[in-house]
């Protein structure tokens, strides 16, 4: 008898909510039918900074159909103190609070909510409410906030923050090193721009409890701010947030528009709903403008003798957003000298925040553009610059890593790419009217994991459903707790359902920082397994008792239903035969999954890392500097891969988030008025069908028992790092231009 | 310094108008519908908020991002862009006329199977939006078909996988 094919972990099975999502049915924050609900519509500020001296709303109450107008003059009670305002991410400084008085910190600030029984009555009513405003200087030019930037002290500091270790003399290095290359590089302001609008609908049961939907990457974050900031309580509030129209971190904190919904909601103690709109998505989270500057020394083999960054990046004058910047570039080479120095500045915006990859999207990618720049002054390939400046070990941490196919990565990719026939002069490839050039980059970030709870029940009937708080972003989570359940159980995946997306389930963190997959998933195998040792003990009161000498169930394989003795596969006993043995109507079991579990290393003895090797062919108009990405080659280095097929749209999501960092994505400050001026879908560039050739991704074997309990190293965010790095380094080989502010726009090319 | 913004001042002596109803008849994924409607509701609205039609998705309100696509006699259309009153005796086509669970269109399928969506907010968008690429009959090549699909925007950058799947039906319609 052969034991039956499993299809669980390694399979690429298509989403499991994939026919929800393409017939419409799936649902997401503003989607809910809910009795009797209102519509809220929130009016924001015409200033920056100053503040409200009248708010006059005469006009917008005689609006038919309007119900009420809330704002800091009639609001609920919410907590005065920060620390009720939690929220999972602790920003230090004073968290931002809806309606809570009548000072304005940043344009576009909701400063009252129109709350209608259609959603028409509301938005007319919102345009007529006056508003008077006593103005205060402002400024969010980055440039000028320079001169106000600082280091926060120690127990200011983000607790993700990690400060630069120096080794050597860096600066001497640097000056003796015959080979030199110093140069200042800068990131515009990007925002995540997530296709779902943020919205939050209130259910106001009547009783004291409410059922809130919300757009964010955790419903117990916005559980948590709800019950403690407006006094609602722990056991009165649930969120639920079971499918979230993309995050990349812009829906991490709990968004304003929960605020001014729950405040409505209790106001008026009814149910309301609070959509923003395109352009209020444009007022809060963003990920920070950076200055870097960067100077390289090598010898005159092309070792690298001294690396030295000094990088800043913007935040609100309320909180203090920090990244790491400088580190990433000390990490990645062999290098004996190393140096870097990290601030903040602070200014009159919405305080900046996680997207896709912060601090490494921006840090590590404006590195490899410095690093390509001393390949050429090199005189070297700059993929072989870049193994032969290759580290084994984490170069500012000293640490191992516990495992890096880097090496590999370059090389496959190289491969697929057909790097060896890249002609090396900037310039010296053409076809008709355009300049090609290939650019490389190599990419790092984290491989994290986080505690995360998930529960496991089998039914009689042989359904199994896993659950967990988690979110699903687009990442893929649903797919993957069924995929580890049905590997672990060795069930099909038609009869696993996985519940996500609401905080009544077991506690599990945002989904943030490519740890969902390795986390999530540990969790679920852990419930399985629980659930597989009850299922042993069941199948004692088996006939024949097949499995008298089995004491553990490593000594099982559990596959096609079955749980089968590992070696000889005629000891076998159906799951459900056991459980009608045991006399079990259900199996149930509740696990947590914490760092350290399942022979997983500590941070402190090495580090965890993604890697990747991006290949880019940019062919630029040699007349009009237009660029076109035609084929993008990436190499991944991210451990297991649990499904092939979500794993690659990651992937190549990240790169066309790349392609937009690299060309299109700016948000632009008017001055003069002190807000975003392109806030819309039709000024803020993203990319388009149009401007998406060809991707190609390649998974690099890298087994690593140690990294996490699955060997899983997630994959959200690496498939964005250095992207825009590769496409600048190609813009430089197509046509001998090196520009160092992204992203690079036709007027930038043509000033070269 | 006192300023005073008041965005809509021209529009304040109309706050206490009624709001006039009209009838209209839509047949929505063909079924005949005989609607009393605001003037002022956009058919996204209609669909979303009085129809419970939540397939058809709100991205920016403003026929920037494609999300709200659906098909007006055949034609694709960002019903953000269109006030329902307006559509009188038309036949839409959303998401739900398209195909359902065990019923699905080949689109619908072929998303599946290509992983043409991630978060999945823009996709009966894109599917719409397809369908009426399809009708348009103008798209044969790859090229074509990035190009006539850029008017829906997925962040999450499925695009490379949408026109693996457009393209697949369409090849399967041009072969059949």
């Amino acid at each position: 008898m052969n034991a039956p094919q499993k299809v669980g972990i390694g399979t690429p099975l298509s989403r499991v909510d994939g026919v929800a999502k393409v017939t419409g049915t799936a649902k997401y924050a503003a989607e809910y039918r809910v009795p009797d609900m209102l519509y809220g519509v929130t009016v924001v500020s015409a200033i920056a900074k100053g503040r409200i001296v009248t708010l006059n709303e005469e006009a917008a109450r005689a609006v038919p159909g309007v119900i009420d107008i809330i704002s800091h003059l009639n609001r609920p009670k919410h907590a005065w103190f920060n620390r009720s305002w939690k929220d999972e991410l602790k920003i230090p400084g004073e968290p931002f609070k809806a309606f809570h008085d009548d000072r304005i910190q940043f344009a576009a600030q909701p400063i009252a909510v129109v709350v209608a029984k259609t959603f028409e009555a509301a938005r007319f009513a919102a345009t007529l409410v006056d508003v008077k405003y006593e103005t205060e200087p402002h400024n969010i030019d980055f440039e000028t906030s320079l001169a106000e930037k600082f280091m926060p002290g120690v127990g200011h500091r983000r607790n993700t923050y990690h400060p630069p270790k120096d080794h050597g003399d860096a600066e001497r290095a640097f000056g003796e090193a015959p080979l030199q290359h110093a140069a200042e590089y800068h990131l515009a302001v990007e925002h995540q721009m997530q296709m779902e609008m943020h919205a939050s609908t209130v259910h106001w049961h009547g009783d004291g409890t409410v059922t809130i939907y919300d757009k964010v990457q955790g419903s117990q974050t916005s559980k948590e701010l709800v019950a403690s900031a407006f006094g609602l309580g722990e056991k009165n509030v649930r969120v639920v947030n079971a499918f979230v129209g993309g995050g990349f971190g812009g829906a991490l904190r709990p968004q304003w528009q929960l605020h001014v919904a729950t405040m409505a909601a209790i106001h008026l103690q009814r149910s309301v709903r609070v959509v923003m709109t395109r352009s209020q998505m444009f007022s809060h989270a963003h990920r920070p403008e950076c200055t870097y500057q960067i100077r390289l020394g090598a010898a005159a083999d092309g070792k690298l003798v001294a690396v030295l960054g000094d990088a800043t990046t913007s935040t609100s004058r309320f909180e203090s957003n920090m990244e790491d910047i400088v580190t990433w570039g000390m990490m990645n080479y062999a290098c004996s000298n190393i140096q870097g120095s990290y601030a903040i500045a602070p200014r009159d915006t919405y305080t900046s925040a996680d997207m896709r990859a912060p601090g490494a999207a921006t840090g590590m990618t404006l590195f490899e553009i410095a690093i390509d720049e001393l390949a050429y002054k090199a005189g070297a390939d700059p993929l072989a610059f870049r193994l032969l400046n290759y580290s084994d070990i984490d170069n500012m941490n000293r640490k191992p890593f516990t495992s890096k196919a880097l090496r590999e990565a370059c090389h496959e990719g190289a491969e697929r790419f057909g790097w060896a026939k890249r002609s090396p002069e900037p310039r010296s490839m053409k076809e008709g009217r355009e300049l090609i050039g290939w650019g490389v980059a190599t990419g790092l970030w984290e491989a994290n994991f986080m505690k995360t709870s998930a529960s496991a029940k089998l039914s009689a009937d042989g359904h199994l459903e896993v659950a967990s708080a988690a979110s699903d972003i687009g990442t893929g989570t649903y797919t993957v707790m069924v995929q580890v359940a049905a590997d672990t159980l060795g069930l099909l995946p038609e009869s696993i359902t996985a519940r996500l997306g609401d905080s009544d389930l077991p506690t599990a963190p945002v989904e943030g920082g490519s740890w969902g997959a390795a986390s999530t998933g540990a969790a679920v195998q852990l419930a399985c397994q629980t659930i597989a040792k009850k299922l042993l003990k069941a199948a004692g009161g088996v006939e024949g008792r097949p499995f008298h000498d089995v004491s553990s169930i490593d000594e099982l394989e559990f596959a096609g239903g079955y749980m089968i003795r590992r070696g000889d596969p005629t000891r076998r006993v159906g799951l459900l035969d056991a459980m009608r043995a045991g006399g079990l109507d259900v199996i149930e079991a509740q696990e947590t999954a914490s760092p350290g579990i399942g022979g997983m290393i500590s941070l402190a003895t090495k580090a965890r890392n993604t890697h990747s090797a991006v290949f880019v062919e940019a062919r630029v108009d040699e007349e009009l500097d237009q660029v076109r990405i035609t084929r993008v080659v990436i190499a991944v280095a991210a451990g297991r891969i649990i499904n092939p097929k979500t794993a690659r749209s990651q992937i190549l999501g990240g790169v066309v988030m790349g392609i937009g960092m690299a060309l299109h994505e700016e948000t632009a400050p008017d001055k003069t008025l002190g807000k975003w001026i392109n806030h819309s879908f039709g000024e803020y560039h993203v990319p388009a069908h149009a401007d998406i050739e060809d991707i190609e991704v390649i998974f690099v074997d890298e087994p690593d028992p140690e990294v996490t309990p699955l060997g899983v190293k997630g994959l959200g965010e690496i498939g964005i790092v250095s992207v825009a790095a590769a496409v600048v380094n190609a813009i430089y080989h197509a046509t001998g231009k090196r520009v160092r502010s992204l992203p690079v726009t036709v007027d930038k090319l043509l000033a070269v | 310094m006192s300023q005073v913004f008041t965005p809509n001042s021209e529009l304040q002596h109309l706050a206490g108008q009624p709001i006039a109803e009209i009838a209209t008849t839509l047949t929505i994924n063909g079924v005949e519908r005989q609607l009393v409607i605001e003037p002022w509701t956009t058919l996204l609205d209609l669909l979303r908020d009085k129809l419970d039609l939540i397939g058809t998705k709100k991205g920016c309100d403003h026929g920037q991002c494609g999300a709200c696509t659906v098909l007006i006699d055949g034609t694709r259309v960002n019903a953000c862009l269109k006030l329902a009153v307006t559509l009188d005796g038309c036949e839409i086509t959303t998401i739900e006329g398209l195909g359902q669970d065990g019923n699905l269109h080949p689109l619908q399928a072929a998303f599946i199977e290509h992983d043409a969506f991630q978060c999945g907010y823009c996709t009966p968008g894109q599917i719409c939006s397809a369908q009426g690429l399809i009708n348009e009959g103008r798209a044969r090549t790859r090229l074509e078909v990035r190009e006539q699909m850029s008017g829906n925007i997925c962040r999450c950058g499925a695009y490379t996988n949408i026109a693996d799947a457009v393209l697949e039906v369409l090849e399967s319609m041009e072969r059949a």
